[in-house]
C-alpha cells in the first residue's frame, strides 16, 4: 500500500469510528487484565513455592501432624488463582465485552 | 485438653485469613478494572466481596474465642471481628441499594483505623523484638495509612485509585499474614527474651 492511499484511508475514518475502536481496545485490554489475574496469582504461588520449598510440608511429610499437612500456603495462592480464572474471570470478561458491544451499537 | 489437641496452630489461622485477603484483593482489582456497571451485571457478583468480608468478620469470633491468650489480645481480635462485620454489612447495604449515601464506604476506613490501632496497641514489643512484633507494627501502620482509600471511595465512588488502593491494602495484609510464623528472627534480629526460634 502506498503512503498516499494509507493517508487517504486514515483521513476518511470518522471521529465516532475512532472513538468506538478506542472503546473496544480499552475493553479488550481490560479483559486481558482480568484474564491474567488468576494465572498471575497462580504463578506467584509457584514462584513462592520455589523460593521457600520448606513452606510445602507435603514435600517432606515425615513427622508432620494433620494441621501442618493441611497448611500449604503457596498452594492456597495457586488454588485461588486457578479458581478465579476458571469460575469468575470468564463471566466478568463476557459481561465486559457485551457492555462494549452494546455501547458501540448505540 | 481435647480442644487443645485438635486446634490448629495460630499461624495456620493467620495463613487462612491471608488467603481470604488474597481473594478479596482479586475481587476488588477485577471490580476496579471493569467498572461498577459491568461488575453489577450479574446481581450475585455485587455481594461477593462485601459478603466475603462480612464472613471473615464472623469467622474472626471463633479466632477471638479459641486463639487469644490475654485480655488485650482478645479485645483486639474482637474489635477486628466487629469492624470487619460492620464494613462488610455497610458494603452489602450499598450493593443491595438499601444504603445510598456513598459515605457508608467510610465504614471500611473506620474498620481499617480501628484494626490498625488495635493491632498497634496490643503489640507491646518493639519493631525488631522478633518477626511477629515487626509484622504487627507493619500491619498496624499499613491499615491506618491505607484507610485513605475507602475514604477516597466515599468521596469519589468510581475512583480507580480508591478501588486498586484498597485491593493493594488487602494484598499487603495477605503478604504480612503469610509471613507470620512461630518465634522467628526478623532481618537477622531476634531478642533474647523472645525465646528459641521454632520454625
Amino acid at each position: 500500500m502506498s503512503a498516499d492511499i494509507a493517508h487517504t484511508l486514515r483521513s476518511t475514518t470518522q471521529p465516532h469510528e475512532r472513538a468506538e475502536s478506542a472503546a473496544s481496545i480499552a475493553a479488550s485490554l481490560r479483559a486481558r487484565i482480568v484474564l491474567s489475574l488468576g494465572p498471575a496469582g497462580a504463578a506467584a504461588g509457584v514462584l513462592w513455592a520455589l523460593l521457600q520449598p520448606w513452606r510445602l510440608t507435603l514435600l517432606h511429610p515425615a513427622g508432620q501432624g494433620f494441621w501442618w499437612l493441611v497448611a500449604e500456603p503457596p498452594l492456597y495462592v495457586v488454588l485461588v488463582g486457578v479458581l478465579f480464572r476458571l469460575l469468575l474471570a470468564p463471566g466478568i470478561v463476557a459481561d465486559l465485552l457485551a457492555a462494549a458491544e452494546e455501547a458501540e451499537a448505540e | 485438653m481435647i480442644a487443645g489437641r485438635i486446634q490448629p496452630p495460630a499461624e495456620l489461622v493467620h495463613w487462612w485469613f491471608a488467603t481470604g485477603f488474597v481473594i478479596l484483593a482479586l475481587l476488588l482489582i477485577s471490580e476496579a478494572v471493569v467498572g461498577e456497571e459491568v461488575w453489577a451485571r450479574r446481581p450475585w457478583r455485587r455481594y461477593l466481596w462485601p459478603g466475603f468480608l462480612f464472613a471473615m468478620g464472623v469467622l474472626m469470633f471463633p479466632v477471638m474465642t479459641f486463639f487469644t491468650s490475654s485480655t488485650i489480645h482478645m479485645l483486639a481480635h474482637g474489635s477486628w471481628a466487629q469492624v470487619m462485620m460492620l464494613a462488610g454489612a455497610a458494603e452489602l447495604g450499598l450493593a443491595r441499594g438499601k444504603l445510598r449515601n456513598p459515605w457508608w464506604h467510610a465504614t471500611t476506613a473506620l474498620g481499617l483505623v480501628v484494626s490498625g490501632t488495635a493491632v498497634l496497641v496490643h503489640e507491646q514489643n518493639s519493631w525488631f523484638f522478633e518477626r511477629a512484633a515487626f509484622l504487627h507494627h507493619t500491619i498496624g501502620w499499613t491499615a491506618i495509612a491505607c484507610s485513605i482509600f475507602p475514604l477516597l471511595k466515599a468521596v469519589r465512588p468510581r475512583s480507580l485509585t480508591a478501588g486498586l488502593g484498597l485491593a493493594a491494602t488487602f494484598l499487603i495484609f495477605a503478604v504480612i499474614l503469610y509471613a507470620d510464623r512461630d518465634i522467628a528472627p526478623i532481618f537477622g534480629h531476634l531478642s533474647y527474651f523472645a525465646g528459641m526460634p521454632h520454625r
